[in-house]
């Protein structure tokens, strides 16, 4: 879904460098939960500009709809019901979709070149015409992002816009959300703009408010101003730490080289052992005994 | 709104009560936003839910459906009791030191003047004093028990955090916070904003409830400033201009009104409504309701009106009671109807207790539907299986649809909540068949007035005169409609001090209302709009934002009614000598070198009346302040008093347990029928309240696909208490019934609704988004108003959708 | 040339040779999937997606046909005495100092362990490659456990790789085996030299 004219820093399924001489602004959306109001007109922007048009479901007795991240549906927004303070509720409704992590999982676990790119300004992408629909990706993405299209089987996930950032628009849903709850700009700038609200929200009894920019996947482009920085988990299930499944990086890390290696020496040995000792031949006394 | 959106960012404390800005005006929420990022203010929200505002508030306090005259009743004892007002603002601004006729008195519940029979007050006794001088009489000291202060402390004082507590539910802790919160802004330089929609008018005191509120903000000094005034966020893009334009069964243009059946006599009719000053010194606009009458008289008849016919007034249609919409489907019910144009208007779906609509519009001959969507209405005579169950065999109306285009297939001006008329364009073509609403009802006009003029008629005459100079007759251009509305000059129009000076030439636009007179020589579609298209061009178009005082004041963008003033009453945000309140938040100033009113507003006020004279800042009343005692204003009473709804879980009024004609609000109108249709809580315990969803809008989005993906499917909320009790699972289908008939939907079983205890009783509300129906892409469902009571508001009949009685099961 | 015995029937060698081709097929087509370095082989089956398509119903075929074997050989396949025997000797095996190694029965103990390891590969290999099937199963099943699946899957895959690899050069190292597969007889004198208590019970000499 994206734009070759951004350069690119990593590349799914290589092991030589990309293109990547031109230095980019690393680029950050924020997403302050303290100011949405959960109005959906994220979602439906996205479905715009993206052209996408998930089907007309049901209502699961909540408010969240669609239910889940579809193919079709690249951000939903969560409720959550909380008292963190005893007879006080609180209703956090959180943005969720893809977090454009710097370590991305999904790109570490895809199998097909090029498939998944991350740019220069940190934007993970999906190049669908890449991709051959095995699902690897889900086991690596850390936030159960990705989606596999039950149209194509190939996967889909929120682009952060890569071709309205490439030409130098903000994203759709930033454009799009009517309390400025979420924002768009350099990560610098955003990590800045954060630190503000945060002040804000200490000053209204938020002692814990904090920023989302989880180290385990080295940071995300897509962060969180949190009420309750110290328990992310109260929206719905936003990961305390979240890194990639050591399981993934156990498959797609160092052994993934080492089987290789392990393969291509078994045949060697083959080889060299039958140089060096020779076939094995029946002898002549068998010949004998046996004819 | 006495403010506009924007200006909502320059409140210190933003109080929600009676709507849910977030929910259903989140575009216009940014501002709530703005203001707590940039100014640290605070957001209360009191709701019977806990809402969409309400997750992003700093506090939120619980309140039952319907009892927010009590909630606000007890803020003004709080605001009084514990002296937490603007001292020199009530004093100088307000009616604090009016004296109130001897006879006015209140017993039981009940203003002196009560015809229970009629259900109707005879308002004599409700006025002031008058001295010899024709003034009203005053005591500056306030110590007069017949003065306004006085009388209202009094009906105030049983209010009490308590009493609130019995009625409301609120717990006292969380009432008195909201009480600290607001008295903070009794300080001269803080404000606070009250931002309220259908949440209080959809109440049968509806009008009473925004009058308590309204109270509130003058005891604070709130009204007239930056960030601060009572902000009626309208839930339609121009239902604004719809009253505007007064397009309600009583009305004529710019809040003028129709006359009755008793005033044949067209200078009785003038003299009762161009005020005369009840205090000296004062402006009192409405004097000028000569000039505004007959120039709308003469944009309608044009050469035909004239003095010596008293500008056709006997043309105009006078009343024997008002037509709303409870009315006309009560008519209809009672076969008193034959025909019925809904235009723009879905009433099986959005008009209460749909039974008796339905059955309304069964016994019509015929019914006209324009509108750009298969509505409800159009078909209420389709068996739709369980959600409209009817038998078509059975029903005789025909139905003519007219496809009309929408908001975006035309060009034209809306007016928001802001009072802003803002130009738009076209954007797309209409789809098929499809015509603008002006093409439609000039088809209809002149096949009409053909009819007319060749049959002849009970009554041509209005008929044929219409004044209707269009290039293309069969379809008048908004544009020309925006100039007649804006007015123009049919003879020079001068100068009253200086006769020679021509203001306006003949046949130009008028720059503004000043310039209206009562000769016949100005035409004025809408008074109040006048200057909207000038001799400059379209003002309404203007798209220049720049702010250059800071605080959101951009005159330059499109036009704001009246005489593009921003903030109404913006005299009162300066004290007596003249100087802002708050320098910062600067409206308007005396600037005594130049002998005249300026700042970042048009002044609304005499703009060279020096503060010596002592011109008081509320010039559309002919007392020149502000009223807390609403003389003879509205249907129920001078001072609001909480009553019941007319369904609800309690017997009787616990201001009042001994009199049940205090119960619920002694004033509203009740068809005989319908009162058998009210429910009892024996049979329906809990509170049930109707409201809008923010994926929707009424009942249009539904037929949008992107609308249906995010809200697919009709639901009612209940509280998890209720839920356990009736062993429903989130998810589950239940069955919701009032008296009236009864809906199926999903449950969303919730934290954010909650038990109170009300007078000593448990009392659960369920909650009902109204927006789904038998037609479009959203998965269908009932019809939300199959609930909701035939009753209305006493003073607007706005119906009460808000407040009413449902039993519920699991299917 | 000594005379020839049966070692195989006509269906035994088919069932061998379908697992074989489906192992081949497989082994590529996972291997494409696998690393980087042979994504090349991708284009053996068409390109990316029919890779991914094909691989899962060459595994299916695979194993269906892997457990009509398994069946079949699974009484020869018990561990006896004489193979830890053979295994203690397995120097003199690689050396190809057959005087010293015990009698065997049909099997070596070699050949047992790659049994063995088929038992215990291939299930795990359809088990987890059905956790991790898209479109059809994957949907269904929690991520953590396709995690768990996808390295299970590589494991065995691995495992079952080197033990064919090891099998395949068995094949062609011990002289006169290959055509037990192709023509179902080995001679006389093979069967004697390195199965001899299988030649004994087969000729009854």
């Amino acid at each position: 879904m994206a734009l070759q004219s951004l350069d690119i820093t990593a590349r799914s399924a290589t092991t030589t460098p990309s293109p990547s001489v031109r230095g980019t602004l690393q680029v950050a959306k924020l997403i302050d939960i303290s100011k949405c109001i959960g109005c959906k007109a994220c979602q439906t922007a996205c479905m715009e500009w993206n052209d996408l048009r998930d089907e007309v479901g049901h209502n699961h007795g909540v408010y969240d709809n669609p239910r889940d991240l579809t193919d079709q549906s690249w951000t939903v927004m969560r409720f959550s019901e909380v008292e963190v303070e005893q007879g006080r509720l609180e209703w956090l409704i959180r943005k969720d979709g893809c977090m454009h992590c710097a370590e991305p999982g999904c790109l570490k676990a895809c199998p097909s070149p090029g498939a998944i790119v991350q740019y220069a300004n940190g934007i993970v992408d999906f190049h669908e015409e890449n991709c051959i629909g095995c699902g690897y990706c889900i086991t690596g993405c850390p936030f159960n992002i990705p989606r596999i299209s039950k149209k194509d089987h190939k996967a889909y996930k929120c682009t952060l816009c890569s071709d309205r950032v490439a030409v130098g628009m903000e994203p759709a849903c930033v454009k799009t959300c009517p309390t400025g709850a979420i924002v768009f700009g350099s990560k610098e700038d955003m990590i800045h703009h954060a630190e503000g609200r945060i002040e804000d929200l200490k000053e209204r009894g938020y002692g814990n408010a904090a920023l989302y920019d989880p180290p385990g996947v080295g940071g995300t482009h897509v962060m969180y101003v949190l009420q309750h920085g110290d328990q992310p988990e109260l929206y719905a299930g936003l990961p305390k730490d979240p890194h990639i499944s050591p399981l993934v990086g156990l498959w797609k890390g160092v052994t993934k080289p080492l089987m290789s290696l392990g393969i291509g020496l078994a045949v060697f040995a083959g080889f060299f052992h039958y140089v060096t000792a020779g076939p094995k031949e029946v002898d002549a006394h068998d010949e004998e005994k046996s004819s | 709104m006495t403010n506009h959106w924007v200006d909502i960012k320059n409140t210190d404390l933003v109080l929600i009560m009676g709507g849910n800005a977030a929910e259903a005006h989140p575009c216009g929420f940014k501002w709530v936003t703005e203001a707590k990022a940039h100014r640290k203010a605070k957001l209360i929200v009191v709701d019977p839910r806990f809402t969409r505002s309400a997750a992003v508030s700093d506090y939120y306090a619980p309140i039952r459906a319907g009892t927010d005259i009590a909630f606000l009743g007890g803020v003004i004892n709080y605001l009084l009791s514990h002296d937490r007002i603007h001292h020199e603002y009530v004093k100088n601004y307000t009616d604090f030191s009016f004296l109130v006729k001897d006879e006015f008195a209140f017993e039981n519940g009940i203003y002196s003047g009560y015809n229970p029979e009629a259900r109707k007050y005879d308002k004599s006794s409700w006025g002031y004093q008058i001295g010899p001088d024709g003034y009203v009489v005053t005591d500056p000291s306030l110590e007069n028990p017949r003065c306004v202060y006085q009388l209202m402390k009094a009906h105030y004082a049983r209010y009490t955090p308590d009493m609130v507590f019995t009625i409301c539910g609120t717990p006292k802790e969380a009432f008195l916070k909201v009480c600290e919160m607001i008295a903070t802004t009794a300080a001269p330089d803080k404000t606070m904003t009250v931002m309220y929609a259908l949440g209080w008018t959809q109440h049968s005191q509806g009008s009473q409830i925004i009058r308590t509120g309204a109270m509130v903000q003058l005891l604070l000094g709130n009204i007239g400033a930056a960030g601060g005034g009572m902000n009626a966020l309208r839930g339609h893009s121009n239902i604004q201009g719809l009253t505007d334009l007064g397009l309600l069964s009583n009305l004529l243009p710019g809040y003028m009104t129709l006359p009755g059946d008793a005033e044949q006599d067209y200078k009785a009719y003038i003299d009762k409504r161009a005020f005369k000053p009840l205090r000296p010194g004062q402006l009192s606009y409405w004097s000028n309701y000569g000039k505004f009458f007959v120039s709308t008289m003469k944009a309608w008849y044009g050469d035909s009106a004239s003095a010596g016919n008293n500008w056709c007034y006997d043309w105009l249609p006078k009343l024997d009671k008002g037509y709303d919409i409870l009315q006309v489907f009560e008519n209809m019910n009672q076969g008193k109807m034959n025909g019925y144009i809904c235009q723009g208007f879905n009433p099986l779906a959005s008009a209460p207790c749909k039974i008796k609509v339905s059955t309304g519009l069964s016994k019509l001959k015929y019914l006209v539907i324009i509108d750009p969507l298969a509505t409800e209405t159009s078909e209420f005579w389709q068996n739709h299986g369980e959600y409209n169950d009817v038998d078509p065999a059975k029903i005789q109306t025909e139905v003519f649809r007219l496809p009309s285009t929408c908001f975006a297939e035309e060009d034209g001006s809306l007016v928001n909540s802001g009072r802003w008329l803002q130009w738009h364009w076209k954007a797309a073509e209409p789809p098929g068949d499809a015509k603008g609403d002006q093409e439609i009802m000039a088809g209809i006009f002149l096949r009409l007035k053909a009819m007319y003029k060749k049959d002849g008629g009970a009554f041509p005459e209005p008929i044929l005169n219409l004044t209707w100079k269009h290039r293309q007759p069969d379809a008048p251009s908004p544009e020309e409609l925006a100039r007649e509305f804006s007015g123009k000059a049919l003879k020079d129009v001068t100068d009253p001090k200086d006769p020679t000076r021509v203001l306006v030439k003949a046949g130009e636009q008028l720059n503004g209302f000043a310039e209206l007179r009562d000769d016949g020589s100005t035409i004025c579609g809408c008074w109040l709009f006048s200057g909207a298209w000038t001799e400059k061009g379209n003002m309404m178009a203007r798209r220049d934002n720049s702010d250059p005082f800071g605080i959101g004041q951009t005159l330059n963008w499109a036009f704001s009614w009246p005489a593009n003033r921003r903030v109404l009453y913006n005299r009162a945000s300066c004290d007596p000598n003249g100087k802002p309140y708050d320098p910062a938040r600067k409206l308007i100033a005396w600037d005594a070198a130049s002998g005249k009113w300026s700042g970042s507003d048009i002044p609304d006020f005499k703009a060279d009346s020096p503060p010596e004279d002592g011109m008081s800042p509320f010039i559309m009343n002919p007392e020149g302040v502000a009223r807390f005692f609403a003389v003879d204003k509205m249907a129920e009473g001078p001072f609001p008093e909480h009553y019941e709804p007319f369904e609800s879980p309690l017997a009787t009024n616990p201001l009042h347990p001994a009199n049940a004609a205090a119960r619920a609000n002694p004033a509203a109108r009740v068809f005989k029928e319908d009162w058998s249709t009210f429910g009892k809580p024996d049979k329906f315990p809990y509170v049930c309240t109707t409201y809008r969803l923010t994926e929707h809008f009424h009942f249009w989005t539904k037929h949008v696909r992107l609308n249906a993906i995010v809200q697919p499917e009709q639901f009612v909320e209940i509280d998890e208490e209720l839920a356990q009790q009736k062993g429903i699972k989130a998810g589950d289908h239940v069955r919701v019934k009032s008296n009236r008939g009864f809906i199926v939907a999903v449950a969303v079983v919730t934290k954010r609704l909650r038990a109170l205890e009300i007078a000593g009783k448990k009392v659960h509300t369920v909650g009902v988004p109204i927006h789904w129906g038998f037609l479009g892409l959203a998965r269908n469902g009932y019809i939300t108003n199959t609930l909701t009571p035939f009753v209305g508001d006493g003073n607007t009949q706005t119906p009460e959708f808000k407040s009413f009685l449902v039993d519920l099961e699991k299917v | 040339m000594s005379r020839l015995i049966q070692r195989y029937t006509t269906g035994e060698r088919n069932t061998h040779w379908v697992v074989a081709i489906a192992f081949v097929l497989a082994a590529l087509s996972g291997l494409a999937l696998f690393h980087p370095a042979f994504f090349f082989l991708t284009h053996l089956f068409g390109g990316g997606p029919w890779t991914r398509i094909l691989h899962p119903f060459i595994g299916v075929l695979m194993s269906l046909f892997f457990i009509a074997m398994a069946m079949r050989f699974w009484r020869l396949n018990h561990i006896t005495p004489a193979d830890r025997q053979w295994m203690g000797r397995i120097k003199d095996v690689l050396c190809n100092r057959d005087e010293n190694l015990p009698e065997l029965g049909k099997y070596n103990a070699g050949q047992k362990i790659l049994f063995w390891t088929m038992v215990v590969t291939m299930p795990l290999l359809l088990l987890t490659g059905i956790a991790i099937w898209q479109p059809w199963f994957a949907p269904y099943v929690p991520v953590w456990l396709m995690r768990v699946a996808v390295v299970i899957h590589a494991l065995s895959a691995w495992i079952l790789i080197l033990g064919i690899i090891v099998h395949v050069y068995a094949a062609i190292w011990v002289k006169g085996t290959v055509r037990a597969m192709t023509r179902g007889t080995v001679t006389e004198a093979w069967a004697r030299h390195h199965h001899r208590a299988w030649y004994r019970e087969t000729t009854g000499k």
